[in-house]
């Protein structure tokens, strides 16, 4: 077994990291179901694909928590909930 | 033309899908876990939370180093792009002159980042350095060590030094890749030279602008070695840009925590911003296709 002490592996950190590679796996079977891209102009006027939509909405969603630790003293839990909203507005309208 | 399919060009994928892993993603996943945990060595951490992100959000070192950043990279661009066309612009596009350019406009892009530090240091000294002596010489107050104003000026000099060459080289290759079928003709048409450059050269350097400015922004940003080896950061704390306060922060302060937190941070506005100049600057004057398209 390969020794990953050295990075400092905690269960939160490789849940994140298992559902953001798990989110990246399911745009591939996505995308062999319907290929493509799914490209189309959303309320920014530019063309977005799937991937970009996950990645705009990733961007988004680090920056919402960053926002929430700064202006809130609330649980981050109630950020992730936002951040499924967010998810959800630009799959729908970006 | 049908597309050719075949799952064989995965392999050929595989070499750089492992570089990127060893030599990006896994340090950077290393970066997350670290900025969640203390360590005080010896491999031994314990869980800290968000509490790294808190400290840096909140931190006015963190601010200052941002915004100090921000303008620096605002002043580079603001001047390399535009001296770069222009140079670009003036350099012949036939004959001996060409290569003899081309080589002198390489040079500064040869030179390793640390050299170029310690050359300016010399060069900007008022004791024995040329362009510091010159300019104390014509009566002019100037100390880069003491001044931050001179300070700024000769790390934005020395950047606009080293780099612009490399905006006249990119936008070079873009002026060249124009057909003489254009300029004859804007000529029949009796185009001015504002017209030629506006409605020809500029628009087909779009593309080798888009990779100027979107290096030039990320290298200005993570700017670390010049501004180090010839100021160290100061006078005081006014060329601290944050490479520099993350490095005082990791390894000077061993606080390893925070200067991963910083890190991420730094490395989302970097990603951030690189994506918005990147979308802007593909999507001015493109023609919008039809709306559609499942989520």
């Amino acid at each position: 077994m390969i020794d990953l002490s050295w990075m400092a592996w905690t269960w939160p950190t490789a849940i994140f990291f298992v559902v953001i590679f798990s989110m990246i796996a399911l745009m591939g079977v996505w995308e062999y179901v319907s290929p493509g891209g799914a490209p189309r102009v959303g309320i920014f006027r530019f063309e977005t694909t799937r991937g970009d939509r996950l990645f705009v909405s990733l961007l988004g969603s680090a920056f919402i928590c960053l926002g929430w630790l700064y202006f809130t003293d609330l649980s981050l839990w109630y950020a992730l909930i936002v951040c499924a909203a967010f998810f959800i507005l630009v799959f729908k309208t970006v | 033309m049908e597309k050719t399919w075949n799952n064989k060009a995965w392999f050929f994928v595989t070499p750089v899908l492992v570089l990127v892993a060893i030599s990006a993603v896994i340090p950077l996943m290393t970066v997350v876990n670290y900025a969640f945990q203390d360590t005080f060595g010896n491999n031994a951490f314990f869980w800290a939370g968000t509490s790294w992100f808190e400290e840096v959000l909140t931190s006015e070192r963190f601010h200052s180093a941002l915004v100090r950043n921000l303008i620096f990279s605002g002043i580079i661009l603001a001047i390399e792009v535009p001296l770069g066309i222009l140079v670009a612009l003036a350099m012949p596009r036939k004959g001996f002159w060409v290569p003899v350019c081309l080589v002198l406009m390489a040079l500064p892009l040869l030179i390793p980042w640390n050299v170029v530090g310690t050359i300016w240091q010399v060069f900007a000294r008022t004791d024995i350095g040329l362009l510091g002596a010159t300019v104390s010489g014509l009566g002019i107050d100037y100390n880069y060590v003491q001044n931050p104003l001179d300070a700024w000026i000769t790390v934005v000099v020395m950047d606009v030094w080293h780099w612009t060459s490399l905006v006249v080289l990119l936008c070079y290759a873009g002026l060249v890749s124009i057909p003489d079928a254009y300029y004859q003709a804007a000529k029949i048409d009796g185009a001015s030279r504002w017209a030629v450059f506006r409605y020809i050269q500029l628009p087909k350097m779009g593309r080798v602008l888009l990779i100027a400015v979107l290096l030039r922004f990320m290298d200005s940003f993570m700017i670390y070695t010049e501004p180090f080896v010839v100021t160290g950061g100061g006078p005081g704390n006014s060329t601290t840009f944050l490479s520099i306060d993350l490095v005082k922060l990791a390894i000077g302060q061993f606080n390893l925590g925070e200067a991963a937190a910083m890190s991420l941070i730094y490395f989302l506005i970097i990603l951030t911003l690189s994506y918005v100049f990147y979308t802007v600057m593909t999507n001015v004057g493109v023609e919008k296709p039809q709306k559609g398209g499942d989520a």
